[in-house]
């Protein structure tokens, strides 16, 4: 392994894609090669969880013996939450076990993932908006704030002024937060070591739930409790409410529900796919298959992955926007219009 | 493969996690709270007092654009004016100028005429008094040749010798 160890360090495909070729010819024992290959194509790709899975492998099992656990149970591992961070080959973190008042609320790896997300987009945007604090209005941004500033603008202009009109700025701190935590948390999952906190589905409902709610006191404000009933009745006859109350009600929650499971769906899938490319070369156990297709297919499906990390993000921020513009629109066109005038 | 299929659907991809459901509202409503003072306070002003700016620069030059048009109008009205003005005066002082000369010869004329009408009338007036004279005269020297005829009134011819010669001597005293 050791050999093998130094390239995981380096981990630069090129090298790899020319190492191949060199471990066979130098008669590594065939059963020792497609497990050694095989990690080091999972630092290759740069796989969030791999190394982890990997480690725990190699812990239960043993590398050595060249056989594995079934690759599902090791995506799996890959993909789900646990208790303990592995930095494979370096050791693992034993993540420390909450329990308070019979919940378990223990930190466990996507946890610590949300707070590395949530600690950089606090680093970022603290310098950022002192940075700010500090300037008049004839002064250009600079640098990051110049970079964070297309973003932000971009949000608030055509993100939330656009979907959800006259009064965006009371939502406009909910989605730019929203925006940028998902995108760091998102980002973060592809970094080597790191985990998918958006790929786990509790992450993004309690996100989907936060924009519920947004939604929900949006409605009731701009409607009042009787504007907000009457929305439940979708204007029908009262002999149809049987029917239409229960179906909007059951359409209030469709959306969350659509929101959790898009991104979460999305962020999961993305790693599923790369892990199984790379997987296909254990099963088949070979280099032919491992350099043809798992690491240029995984390298793609990675590219894409950053490419999605962004779209998600902006996904969920347009449509929590949608959302509460939906919600706060007037039905009345007259009103409408008036509104705009007024604005 | 197959049972790694199983595996996928069963194995907790969709379990609830009530501690990371926890944690995760609790950061995310934390990072929100401290984003919130921190960072979209300021930017948000920031890009609104900029947009402001902008726009009021905008405002300002369309003001100052439609300031320079009206000054320039001005400008332009008051120099016809001006112009009109000078003209007038010119116009005016012409005009005057020529009454000034019409009524000054007419006054001339009219000094001359009536000097030359005093002038007349003098001489009438001295043509008149030296007729008065002569006719005085004549009428003495009609009383002395009368005195003369009466004197020598003797004989006819003598008296018309007496005439004769008076008026010839007359004539000859006038001329």
């Amino acid at each position: 392994m050791k050999p093998v160890i130094v390239k995981q360090a380096k981990a630069f495909l090129k090298v790899l894609a020319l190492a191949v070729p060199l471990l066979m010819s130098a008669g590594v024992p065939s059963s020792a090669a497609p497990a050694e290959v095989g990690s080091a194509m999972h630092d290759s790709a740069a796989v969030t969880a791999e190394a982890a899975g990997a480690h725990t492998e190699a812990a239960a099992h043993g590398a050595e013996a060249g056989h594995s656990e079934k690759p599902g149970d090791v995506i799996m591992h890959h993909i789900l939450d646990s208790n303990v961070f592995a930095f494979e080959p370096f050791g693992e973190v034993e993540l420390p076990k909450i329990v308070v008042g019979g919940f378990d609320i223990s930190i466990t790896k996507h946890v610590v993932m949300m707070w590395l997300a949530a600690a950089l987009v606090l680093i970022v945007f603290g310098a950022v908006g002192s940075q700010y604090a500090k300037m008049t209005s004839k002064d250009a941004p600079k640098g990051l704030a110049n970079a964070m500033e297309a973003l932000v603008d971009f949000i608030r202009l055509d993100v939330a002024k656009s979907n959800i009109g006259p009064g965006y700025e009371k939502h406009l701190p909910y989605l730019l937060t929203v925006f940028f935590f998902i995108l760091l948390c998102n980002v973060l999952g592809l970094v080597p070591y790191g985990a998918t906190a958006t790929g786990n589905v509790n992450v993004t409902l309690t996100l989907a739930v936060f924009t519920f709610f947004i939604t929900q006191v949006a409605s009731l404000k701009a409607h009042g409790l009787k504007g907000y009933a009457a929305h439940l009745t979708a204007g029908t006859h009262w002999s149809l409410w049987i029917i239409m109350i229960p179906i909007e009600i059951i359409g209030l929650f469709t959306k969350p529900f659509a929101l959790t499971v898009r991104l979460f769906a999305n962020m999961t899938a993305g790693h599923i796919v790369i892990l199984s490319l790379i997987f296909i070369s254990f099963i088949l156990k070979s280099y032919i298959v491992a350099v043809a297709v798992s690491v240029p297919f995984s390298i793609f499906i990675y590219l894409l992955e950053i490419f999605v990390a962004f779209l998600q993000a902006f996904i969920f921020t347009m449509l929590s926007a949608l959302f509460i513009g939906l919600a706060t629109a007037h039905d009345g066109h007259d009103e409408h219009e008036a509104g705009v005038a007024h604005h | 493969m197959l049972t790694s299929g199983i595996i996928l659907l069963s194995g907790g991809l969709l379990s609830p996690n009530p501690g990371l459901i926890f944690w995760t509202a609790v950061t995310f409503v934390l990072v929100l709270l401290i984003l919130k003072k921190l960072a979209w306070g300021p930017i948000i002003t920031a890009l609104e007092e900029r947009e402001k700016g902008i726009q009021s620069a905008i405002d300002r030059a369309h003001n100052a654009k439609d300031e320079a048009e009206s000054i320039l109008r001005k400008n332009r009205e008051t120099l016809a004016k001006a112009d009109a003005e000078a003209e007038r005066i010119i116009r005016e002082g012409k005009e005057y100028g020529e009454k000034l000369r019409s009524e000054m010869t007419e006054k001339a004329h009219e000094e001359a005429k009536k000097m030359i009408t005093s002038a007349k009338e003098e001489i009438e007036q001295e043509k008149l008094r030296a007729l008065d004279v002569l006719r005085n005269e004549v009428a003495d020297l009609a009383v002395m040749g009368a005195e003369k005829i009466i004197k020598s009134s003797l004989d006819a011819d003598m008296q018309k010798k007496i005439v004769d010669s008076m008026i010839q001597d007359l004539s000859s005293k006038r001329n």
